[in-house]
C-alpha cells in the first residue's frame, strides 16, 4: 500500500522514461478522495476548518486525531475550560467531586498536572453557588505560545521554551514562596556573561577554533603560551566588540588597552589572561527586552555596566574520563584531586566579550530573559552562536536579597554552572528563596560571600568555595600589545552597518499590527525574522505571513529539525502563495499542498500550480458548478431530501458526502456546505 | 685571518654576482663599493694598527673570490671555539650542523648559485632566543633541554640570509643579571681576564665575539644586557630602538623593555647584523613598520674621511654619568673619547638629565613586575621536570622553586609585590610616571644634541664573585644603561680605551645614545670613531697570538 501512494514508481523515473502518471496511483487517488469526502462531509463547520487543505484521507484523519487526541492543545484547552466552568449546582457533592477529579486526571494524563493547591481552590470555587468570573488560566492564551516554544527547541533554547518543560514540583512550591516573599524582600541580581566570539581565528593567533575538536588540535605556540611567543591582536575582535557595545547602547572608549590578569591554573598556559581592566572597550549601556506573555509580559530595561574583550582559557581533562571533565566547569576542578590531569588548549585564546549587567534584575525569569535577549542580540549581530551548551554563552550570576525599603545591598552570592536559561531561572529563584529563608530565620550572617554551584539533579545551589577576601589578579597593562585606538570614522562605519536589532524589530512588528505573541515569536530568531520581513517586502499580507510561518512552516521545521534558512521555500514564494490564496487563484488547501512541496523541493508557486493541474484539479470553487452537483444529488435522493425537510437535519452530512463523491472530492467544502444548507433549507 | 685582505680583483668578481643578488641584499652590495675601491688605492699592510674592519664583508669576499671555502672559515672559528671554550665557557650549546651548513654554502658557490649576504658567517645566539634545531633554555634549569618548535624571527632572518648559527650562548637566567654568573648552567669568563665576569646578561655572546668564537652574535638588552657586556669584553654592542627588531622568539623578561641586540668586533659588522634582523614582523605587534635604512651604506673608510668628518655634530655628554660612583679610569677614558670626537669635528657639551637617577628604581620595578608575569608560564606543568605533588598550588611551588635561581626568584617576588593590590599605585604606576619623565628628558636632550654619550658601565669588568653577594652594587652597575631602555632609544657601545686590570688592561666602552630609530646616525658616528681611534686594538690577549699570524 505505501508505495502506491507515490504518483510514480521509482523505476519510471530511474529508467528515464517519459514521466507518466502511474495508473495505480490514479485509482488509489480516486478512492482516497472518496474516503476523504466521506470524512469531511460529516464534519461540523468549525472542525472542517482543521482539515481544510489536507490532501489525503490519511492526513485528514491524522489532523483529526491530532486535534482531538489526548495530548492536543485543544484538548487541554477543552479540559481546562470544563474544569474552570464546572459548577456543583444541584449535583450531589460526591458526583461533583468525582467528575472534578476525572477532569483533573484527564489533564494529568496529558501531562498538565494541576498542583494540589490550585486544584483545591478550583474545587471550592465550583461549590460556591454564585458563578464567578472565568478562571484566568494562562493556558487560555497559550495556544501560540506552545507552538512558539516547541519550534524553538529545534533551533534555539530560550527562556520561554525551557519553561515549558515539565518542572519539578519543588519549583512550583518555590515559585509560590517567591510570590509571598516578594512583598517583604527584594532580590538584587547582576549578571556577568561571557560571550564567545565566532571569529574565524582566535584572539591573538591564527588558529581556528572548532568546538568539539580533538584535544589540543587547534593550537599553536602563541595560544599554548610557549616561551618567546607573542600575541598578535585579531582586529575582528574589536569590530565585534564595537558592534556589541553599540547594540547595548554603550559609550565606547576610543582609547582602550589590554591588561594582564594573573592567576595560576593549568588551563591558563601563560599564567595570565589577556583581558581589559580599568578601561573596557564599552561602558554604561542598557538592554531592552519583553518578558514572554506566559510570564505576564511587560517591557524591561536593564543597565549594562561594561563590556570588555578577553581571551578564553583551556580546559582540564581527566585522563580516562574525558566526558566527565568536559561537563564540569574548570572552576570546580579547583577543588578536585588532579593527579594525572591533562589540559586541552583548544579553547585557550578564543576571544570572549564579558558583558556585565547593572544589578537591576529582580527575579529568575528576568535574569533568564536578560540572558536570552543577550543571546538574540549576539545572534542578530552575527558575532557569536550564543550556544549555552557549547559554552559560547556563559552566565555567572550575583544574587543578593534585602528587605524592601533597605537601600544597601545584601551580601552577594555568586551562582555558577547553569547550562540553560531555564536552569538560570530556577537556580536564581532557588537562591533567592534560600537567602530569604535565612533572612526570615534571623540568620543573615549565614549568607556569606561565596560561589555556589547550581546542581541540576538536586535542583539546588551548593557551596563551591568561600571567598577569602578579593582575589588579587595583579592587573597591569599588557606590554605585548599596542593600545586599542578607535577612530570616529571606524565606529560610525560599524554603526551604519548594524542590522535591525531585536528590540527595534519587536517595536516595528508591534506597529504593523502583530500581536505580542507573534512579535516575540518572529523576533526571537533572526533568520525567522529575516524570512518574515522578506516575505512582507515581497508583498505578503503581514498577518497571513506570520500565521504561515508560525504554524505550518514552524511545525515543519520542528519535525525536520531544520532552521528556516535550510528549507527550499523562499520568502518570495511564500508571498506568492499567500497572494494566490488571497486572490482566489488557489484554495487554502491547495496552498498548503504547494507549501510543503515548496519547503521540501523548492520551485515556484506558479510552476507548481501548473504542474498540479496536470494530475489533479484544484478545488472547485465555482459556486455554479457546485450548485449543479448539489442539484443533481438532491434530485437523485428525493427520499432523503424529504426526510431532511421533515426534520432529520442530520442528513446534511449525507448530502455533503454525496456531493463530495459527485465532485470526486474536489468541491470546496466550505462553499459546498454553504450552498447545500441554503438549498436544503430553501422552500421549494 | 681577521684582517681585510681586499684587492681590486674582488670587487670585479663581486660585481659579476650583482645581478644574482636577491633584492633584499642589494644595498649590502652597493655599500661595499666605496669600501672596496678605497682599499684598492691604498693597500694596508700593518695589521696591528689597522682599525677593525668588517669580518662579514671579508668573509663574503673570500668566498666569492674562492680564496677560502666556507668550511675553512667555519673550521677556523670552530677550532678557536674549541681551544678557548674550556676557559671562557660562553656557549651552552654548540651546533653540530655548522660544518654541514658550511659545506652547503660551498656547494652553492661551486654551482654559482646566489649567496645570501650572511653566507658562511658564524653567528652565536643568546640562549633566550628560540632556535628550532638547538635547545633554548634561557639560561634556566626550568627549561633544561627545552627545544622550541620554531625559530625566533631574528634567527629565521639570519638563516634566510645564509648565516650559520654556531651555537647558543650563556646568559644570566632569563636575562636577569649583569655578570652571567646567574646562569643556571655555568659561569662565563671574560676573555680579557678569565678571572673576571664578561658582564651580562648577554655575557656569553659578548665573550664569544670578543674571543672570535663566532663572527657576530645576537644578544638581548632589557636594561643594558648587550651594552654592558660589550663594554666589559671590548666589542661593539648595539641596542636597537624598541620595535626595530621583532621580539618574536625572544623569551620575554620585561616585554616593554626587551630588545634583541647585536654584537660584533666592528661597527660595520654590528650594523650589517642589525640590518639583517630589523623590520616589521607580523608576529610581534610591537615591532615597528618603519623602513629599515641601509646602515652599512653610511660607512666610509678612514682613508676617505675629511679631516673633520663629524663637523658640526652636536654631542651631549651626560653629566650625571661622570660623577660619583663611576671609576676614575672609566671617566678619563670617556673624556678622552669626547676629545677624540671633538677632533673629528663634533661640538661636545655636557648635558644634564635630571631624571637620570630615578631611572634605576623605576627600571627595577617595571622589569620585575613584567617578569613576574612573563615567567608565570614556567609552572612546571608544561616545562622542565614536573615535581610530584598532591596539591595544585604545591606543584607550582615545588617545581618553580627547583627550577628558578635565586636572582629570578627575588625579582619575581619584587614584581609580584609591586603589582599587588594596594602597592600598584605606589610602585608600578609611579615607575611608569618616572618612565614618562625619563622619555621627556631624553627627548629634550636629543632635541639639543645629535647624540648623547656616557660610559656604558660605571667600571670595567670586575672579578667573578665580586658582586655576587651585593646585589645592590650589581643593580647600581646598570645605571648607565637602564634609562635608555625606559626611553626605548637606540644606543651603541664601542670600545674606546682601557683601564688597568688583567694581564693587558681592561676595555672601556663608550655609549652613544641616539634618537628613536636613528641607529643609522649612531653607526655612522661609531664607525668614524672606530676607524680613527689610534693605538687601540681590541683583541683580547687570550687569542691575540693566534690572530697575529
Ligand atoms: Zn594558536
Amino acid at each position: 500500500m505505501p508505495e502506491k501512494l507515490h504518483p510514480l514508481t521509482e523505476a519510471d523515473v530511474a529508467d528515464g522514461k517519459k514521466v507518466v502518471a502511474n495508473p495505480e496511483y490514479i485509482v488509489w487517488r480516486q478512492t482516497d478522495r472518496l474516503l476523504r469526502g466521506w470524512i469531511t462531509g460529516t464534519l461540523s463547520e468549525e472542525v472542517l476548518g482543521l482539515v481544510v487543505g489536507l490532501d489525503t484521507s490519511a492526513e485528514v484523519w491524522q489532523a483529526l486525531l491530532d486535534a482531538f487526541s489526548q495530548e492536543s492543545q485543544e484538548r487541554e484547552f477543552y479540559l481546562q475550560q470544563q474544569l474552570s466552568l464546572y459548577r456543583k449546582g444541584n449535583t450531589p457533592l460526591v458526583d461533583y467531586i468525582r467528575t472534578f477529579k476525572l477532569l483533573c486526571d484527564d489533564l494529568a494524563a496529558i501531562g498538565k498536572l494541576i498542583d494540589d493547591r490550585k486544584m483545591a481552590s478550583i474545587c471550592f470555587r465550583g461549590i460556591q453557588t454564585r458563578p464567578l468570573f472565568l478562571y484566568p488560566s494562562a493556558l487560555f492564551t497559550r495556544k501560540n505560545g506552545v507552538l512558539f516554544c516547541t519550534m524553538k527547541s529545534a533551533q534555539a533554547q530560550t527562556a520561554t521554551h525551557e519553561n515549558q518543560q515539565p518542572q519539578k514540583v519543588s519549583y512550583h512550591s518555590q515559585a509560590k514562596t517567591l510570590e509571598k516573599i516578594s512583598h517583604e524582600y527584594e532580590a538584587v541580581i547582576g549578571i556577568e556573561t561571557h560571550v564567545q566570539l565566532s571569529t574565524l581565528t582566535k584572539a591573538f593567533c591564527s588558529c581556528p577554533y572548532l568546538y568539539g575538536s580533538q584535544p589540543n588540535t587547534c593550537v599553536c605556540p602563541i595560544c599554548m603560551g610557549l616561551p618567546g611567543a607573542l600575541p598578535v591582536f585579531n582586529s575582528k575582535v574589536i569590530e565585534f566588540a564595537v558592534k556589541v557595545g553599540l547594540a547595548l547602547n554603550c559609550n565606547l572608549s576610543m582609547n582602550s588597552k589590554f591588561d594582564r590578569k594573573q592567576y595560576f591554573y593549568p588551563d591558563l598556559p601563560k599564567g595570565y589572561q589577556i583581558s581589559q581592566f580599568d578601561i573596557p572597550i564599552a561602558t554604561g549601556g542598557f538592554i531592552d527586552l519583553d518578558l514572554p506573555m506566559e510570564f505576564g509580559g511587560g517591557h524591561r530595561r536593564f543597565g549594562i555596566t561594561r563590556v570588555h574583550m578577553e581571551e578564553d582559557a583551556g580546559k582540564l581533562l581527566h585522563s580516562g574520563n574525558e566526558s566527565y571533565s568536559q561537563e564540569i566547569p574548570y572552576s570546580l576542578l579547583h577543588l578536585t584531586h588532579y593527579y594525572g590531569i591533562s589540559v586541552d588548549l583548544n579553547r585557550a585564546g578564543v576571544p570572549l566579550l564579558e558583558v556585565v549587567s547593572e544589578p537591576d534584575i529582580r527575579s529568575g525569569i528576568e535574569a533568564a530573559e536578560y540572558a536570552a535577549e543577550l543571546q538574540r542580540l549576539v545572534r542578530y549581530l552575527g558575532v557569536s552562536n550564543g550556544n549555552m551548551q557549547e559554552g559560547s554563552l556563559r552566565c555567572d550570576v550575583n544574587v543578593s536579597v534585602r528587605p524592601i525599603g533597605q537601600s544597601e545591598f545584601g551580601t552577594k552570592v555568586e551562582v555558577k554552572n547553569m547550562n540553560s536559561f531555564s536552569a538560570m531561572n530556577r537556580a536564581i529563584d532557588f537562591e533567592i528563596s534560600r537567602q530569604v529563608l535565612l533572612h526570615r530565620q534571623g540568620q543573615v550572617d549565614q549568607i556569606v560571600q561565596e560561589t555556589r554551584l547550581w546542581e541540576e539533579g538536586a535542583q539546588k545551589t551548593v557551596t563551591m568555595r568561600k571567598k577569602e577576601g578579593l582575589a588579587d589578579y595583579r592587573y597591569f597593562p599588557e606590554p605585548d600589545l599596542p593600545e586599542v585606538i578607535l577612530t570616529k570614522e571606524y565606529v560610525d562605519n560599524i554603526r551604519d552597518t548594524l542590522p535591525e536589532l531585536p528590540e527595534i524589530k519587536r517595536r516595528r512588528y508591534e506597529k504593523i499590527g502583530l500581536s505580542m505573541q507573534d512579535v516575540l515569536f518572529l523576533a526571537n530568531d533572526v533568520n525567522v525574522a529575516d524570512f518574515f520581513d522578506a516575505a512582507v517586502e515581497k508583498g505578503a499580507d503581514v498577518k497571513l505571513a506570520a500565521n504561515w510561518i508560525m504554524s505550518d512552516i514552524a511545525a515543519y521545521l520542528k519535525n525536520e529539525k531544520l532552521s528556516i534558512n535550510e528549507i527550499k521555500l523562499t520568502p518570495q514564494e511564500l508571498a506568492e502563495l499567500i497572494s494566490s490564496i488571497k486572490g482566489g487563484t488557489i484554495s487554502g488547501k491547495i496552498g498548503k499542498e504547494i507549501l510543503f512541496e515548496l519547503i521540501s523541493k523548492g520551485g515556484t508557486v506558479k510552476a507548481l500550480i501548473e504542474e498540479k493541474d496536470l494530475v489533479q484539479a484544484s478545488y472547485i470553487v465555482d459556486p455554479a458548478e457546485i450548485e449543479k452537483m448539489i442539484d443533481k444529488v438532491l434530485a437523485d435522493n428525493p427520499k432523503q431530501l424529504q426526510q431532511y425537510r421533515g426534520g432529520k437535519t442530520k442528513l446534511q452530512g449525507f448530502f455533503a458526502g454525496q456531493v463530495m463523491k459527485e465532485s470526486k472530492g474536489k468541491a470546496n467544502p466550505g462553499l459546498l456546505n454553504k450552498i447545500l444548507s441554503e438549498k436544503l433549507n430553501a422552500k421549494s | 685571518m681577521l684582517s681585510a685582505v681586499q684587492n681590486p680583483r674582488l670587487f670585479l668578481i663581486q660585481s659579476r654576482f650583482h645581478l644574482h643578488f636577491p633584492p633584499k641584499s642589494r644595498h649590502f652590495h652597493r655599500s661595499k663599493v666605496p669600501l672596496a675601491s678605497q682599499i684598492l688605492t691604498e693597500p694596508q699592510t700593518l695589521f696591528s694598527t689597522l682599525p677593525p674592519s668588517s669580518e662579514i664583508l671579508t668573509i663574503r669576499k673570500s668566498l666569492l673570490s674562492r680564496q677560502r671555502t666556507a668550511v675553512e672559515i667555519a673550521e677556523e672559528f670552530l677550532n678557536r671555539l674549541r681551544q678557548t671554550e674550556p676557559q671562557i665557557r660562553s656557549f651552552l650549546h654548540v651546533s653540530e650542523n655548522a660544518i654541514r651548513e658550511a659545506e652547503e654554502i660551498d656547494g652553492k658557490i661551486e654551482r654559482n648559485e646566489e649567496l645570501g649576504p650572511l653566507a658562511g658567517v658564524l653567528i652565536g645566539v643568546k640562549d633566550n632566543i628560540c632556535t628550532i634545531d638547538m635547545p633554548s633554555t634561557g639560561g634556566s634549569r626550568i627549561l633544561a633541554n627545552y627545544q622550541p618548535a620554531f625559530d625566533a624571527t631574528a634567527v629565521k632572518k639570519l638563516r634566510d640570509q645564509g648565516a650559520i648559527i654556531v651555537g647558543k650562548t650563556n646568559l644570566d637566567e632569563f636575562g636577569m643579571g649583569s655578570t652571567t654568573e646567574g646562569s643556571g648552567f655555568q659561569v662565563t669568563s671574560n676573555p680579557w681576564d678569565v678571572s673576571r665576569v664578561p658582564g651580562g646578561s648577554s655575557g656569553g655572546s659578548a665573550a664569544a665575539v670578543s674571543a672570535r668564537q663566532c663572527v657576530v652574535a645576537l644578544g638581548s638588552d632589557t636594561g643594558g644586557s648587550v651594552r654592558q657586556p660589550a663594554s666589559f669584553c671590548g666589542v661593539v654592542g648595539l641596542k636597537p630602538t624598541y620595535g626595530r627588531v621583532s621580539r618574536f622568539g625572544l623569551m620575554a623578561y620585561a616585554s616593554s623593555l626587551d630588545v634583541i641586540g647585536c654584537f660584533g668586533s666592528s661597527v660595520a659588522d654590528t650594523g650589517i647584523l642589525l640590518h639583517s634582523i630589523s623590520g616589521h614582523d607580523r608576529l610581534d605587534a610591537t615591532s615597528s613598520e618603519r623602513e629599515v635604512p641601509d646602515f652599512a651604506a653610511q660607512f666610509i673608510s678612514e682613508n676617505f674621511l675629511e679631516s673633520k668628518p663629524l663637523k658640526g655634530l652636536r654631542v651631549g655628554m651626560i653629566s650625571e654619568t661622570l660623577g660619583d660612583g663611576v671609576d676614575k679610569g672609566v671617566i678619563s677614558s670617556i673624556r678622552v673619547a669626547a676629545s677624540h670626537l671633538e677632533e673629528l669635528g663634533c661640538i661636545v657639551t655636557e648635558v644634564s638629565l635630571p631624571s637620570f637617577s630615578l631611572g634605576l628604581p623605576a627600571y627595577y620595578i617595571l622589569a620585575s613586575s613584567e617578569s613576574s608575569s612573563n615567567l608565570s608560564r614556567y609552572d612546571g606543568v608544561r616545562y622542565g621536570n614536573q615535581v610530584a605533588a598532591d596539591e595544585l598550588i604545591s606543584l607550582y611551588g615545588a617545581s618553580r622553586a627547583n627550577g628558578f635561581g635565586p636572582e629570578v626568584k627575588m625579582r619575581i617576588l619584587m614584581g609580584t609585590y609591586a603589582l599587588s593590590a594596594g602597592y600598584y599605585d605606589a610602585y608600578y604606576k609611579r615607575a611608569q610616571q618616572v618612565r614618562t619623565l625619563v622619555q621627556k628628558s631624553f627627548k629634550a636632550a636629543l632635541d639639543e644634541n645629535d647624540i648623547l654619550i656616557s660610559p656604558a658601565a660605571p667600571s670595567a669588568a670586575y672579578k667573578i664573585g665580586e658582586k655576587k653577594n651585593d646585589p645592590l652594587a650589581m643593580y647600581a652597575g646598570d645605571i648607565m644603561t637602564v634609562n635608555v631602555n625606559l626611553a626605548g632609544l637606540p644606543a651603541l657601545v664601542l670600545p674606546c680605551g682601557f683601564v688597568e686590570g688583567g694581564p693587558t688592561g681592561l676595555p672601556v666602552g663608550l655609549q652613544m645614545i641616539g634618537a628613536a630609530f636613528d641607529e643609522g646616525k649612531l653607526l655612522k658616528v661609531g664607525h668614524i670613531f672606530e676607524q680613527t681611534l689610534q693605538g687601540c686594538r681590541f683583541v683580547p690577549p687570550l687569542i691575540a697570538d693566534g690572530l697575529a699570524c
